[in-house]
């Protein structure tokens, strides 16, 4: 299957700073559409049809999401983007808010006519500085034309934390706290910014929106597998020719992404979905792409046969173990446990008890953890420990026959260089 | 210290864009500037202190006239982010963490900054460089 680009459509064909570029080629007319001859639920009820699911990696349908803050009683109902894409491997947002803030908008517009909310925000990282400037001007723009009478959209910039893009640390952090997972229930559509309901939705997500009312929800749900509609941005980096975005229609093969557009050609594994994504090794690489199988944000990253796989995956929890906000026990402990073992590996000082503590404390995290981060740290470890665990048992034996064989003499030297 | 800090308005909701307006005023957030905040917002110091220190681009000590923050996440580190971490030690002597003895640059090792498409990559303040190498590091610094 080539690349189907409709999110990314006017990426490139568009001026992002120049509004009647996107009007020219069709801008809005979702929005009109929306704004003219739909009802709110209307609207909610079509992007309910089409089976589009959250992108930011939850996955979650998007149209029960609205449904639910449609129909909860406040007097102020929040619209908040979630542009704090900070999963490593993840750019495919940097890149749609450089080329196409207008289509961002034109979805936000629509979200806050289904919903009722008459506030939306823009959750910008704070790497991202650099497109501030650019989208609060898009959103002038888009308020000259008449679009905004309904809604005011403000671009709040993080400060730099990766649990942050999790919806409710991100709302904490909106409200000047720190940005900490919340315990749920209540949901955001329920009580979420500032206790009242709250609908938080990833950039691609709301990329989808006008073209689902400006097509049809039939025409978007025509796109896909069974349980994955529509298409999916993909971000791919690491050990390929030709690194960068690319779009495509949910249930093609990861093998279509990374050797056919990405350019890889050796490939021992490619994980999927960010720092706790899936490790799928290189003889899968026939698998299909969709919420079925393997997605999470898109994030794909490609490691060749000269790649370490203790190595990757002690990088991924490195930033884990970093980011982790530390509110709740199982991901605290749970990441600095799990790099303490890794970090021991990797540098040749296993344990014969390694691999049991490590699939031990993934069961706890898993279960115990207040939010994904904490949930999902252990999946790459796991995935790993399914796939190359001959790299763990050999890296064990040699741990243990270095120790046997050259003595303490060796360690007391080892811990005399530290 | 009332005329600096008079843009700071009371209120949680405030908090983070007050801090911000400190930091682009001031540099870094230091223990009188949070106790300012505090009296304005009237929210407790340790509040103040809690929320400048969850965020990794709220610093309290004060850095350099531009901070470099070089990506240290896994598609950085495998396209050698190593080789353009030795290049800036080796232009500026200054290891991450430090800052040069002019207070013109500081380094930073960060999380991923989502440019792993032009990996290695780095920030320098808000300005975004890929794909990096060691000769094109020096061109670079030099270029401030």
């Amino acid at each position: 299957m080539p690349e189907k680009r409709i999110v990314l459509g006017n990426c490139g064909a568009t001026d992002p700073n120049d509004i009647e570029t996107y009007l020219g080629k069709g801008g809005f007319k979702g929005f009109i559409k929306a704004r003219d001859r739909l009802k709110p639920g209307d609207i909610v009820d079509q992007v309910k049809k089409s089976g589009l699911s959250g992108r930011g990696g939850a996955g979650f349908p998007c149209g029960l999401k609205w449904e639910l803050a449609r129909n909860a009683k406040a007097k102020m109902k929040y619209l908040i983007c979630n542009a704090d894409e900070g999963e490593v491997g993840t750019f495919k947002d940097r890149y749609i808010l450089s080329h196409d803030p207008f289509g961002l908008i034109e979805g936000i517009c629509i979200a806050g006519l289904a919903i009722g909310a008459r506030q939306a925000y823009i959750y910008l990282r704070a790497e991202y500085h650099f497109l501030n400037d650019p989208l609060c001007r898009a959103i002038a723009q888009v308020k000259e034309k008449g679009f905004l009478k309904h809604l005011d959209i403000q671009v709040f910039e993080g400060a730099g934390s990766y649990v942050c893009g999790e919806e409710s640390a991100l709302m904490d952090s909106i409200e000047g706290k720190r940005g900490e997972a919340r315990y749920r229930p209540p949901y955001p559509q329920a009580r979420g910014l500032w206790g009242q309901p709250t609908i938080i939705n990833n950039v691609e997500t709301l990329m989808n929106i006008p073209h689902i009312i400006a097509n049809g929800a039939a025409w978007f749900s025509a796109m896909g597998t069974a349980k994955s509609k529509g298409t999916k941005v993909f971000s791919v980096s690491g050990d390929v020719s030709k690194p960068g975005v690319y779009e495509l229609e949910m249930g093609s093969s990861l093998k279509e992404l990374v050797m056919d557009l990405a350019g890889a050609v050796d490939i021992k594994a490619v994980q999927v979905g960010g720092r706790h994504g899936n490790i799928i090794p290189g003889h899968m690489i026939d698998i299909v792409l969709s919420y079925e199988t393997c997605l999470g944000p898109g994030a794909v990253v490609v490691f060749n046969s000269k790649r370490d796989i203790i190595d990757i995956v002690h990088n991924n929890m490195h930033f884990l173990n970093d980011e982790s906000c530390g509110k709740c026990t199982p991901c605290r402990e749970g990441t600095e446990v799990m790099l303490e073992i890794l970090g021991r590996l990797r540098g040749v000082e296993g344990a014969a008890g390694d691999i049991d503590a490590l699939e031990d404390l993934a069961q706890t995290m898993a279960l115990a953890s207040l939010c994904g981060l904490g949930q999902e740290a252990a999946v790459p470890v796991l995935d790993s420990l399914k796939y190359f665990r001959a790299e763990y048992v050999n890296r064990i034996e040699q741990s243990l026959f270095l120790r046997s064989y050259l003595g303490e003499e060796l360690s007391k030297s080892k811990e005399g260089e530290r | 210290m009332t005329k600096e800090t008079s843009s700071i308005t009371s209120g949680r909701a405030e908090l983070l864009p007050a801090l911000k307006r400190e930091l682009k005023k001031n540099g870094c957030l230091t223990r009188e500037i949070m106790d300012t905040v505090a009296g304005r917002s009237g929210l407790p110091l340790n509040e103040i202190y809690g929320v400048a220190t969850f965020y990794a681009y709220l610093p309290l000590a004060p850095l350099g006239q531009y901070v470099i923050k070089v990506c240290r996440c896994l598609p950085c580190d495998m396209k050698d982010a190593q080789a353009v971490i030795g290049g800036i030690k080796q232009e500026l002597g200054i290891a991450p963490g430090e800052t040069t003895a002019d207070g013109k640059f500081s380094l930073e090792l960060v999380n991923c900054i989502g440019a792993c498409d032009q990996a290695p990559a780095m920030l320098i303040n808000a300005k975004l460089y890929g794909n990096l190498t060691p000769q094109r590091i020096v061109e670079i610094l030099k270029s401030y």
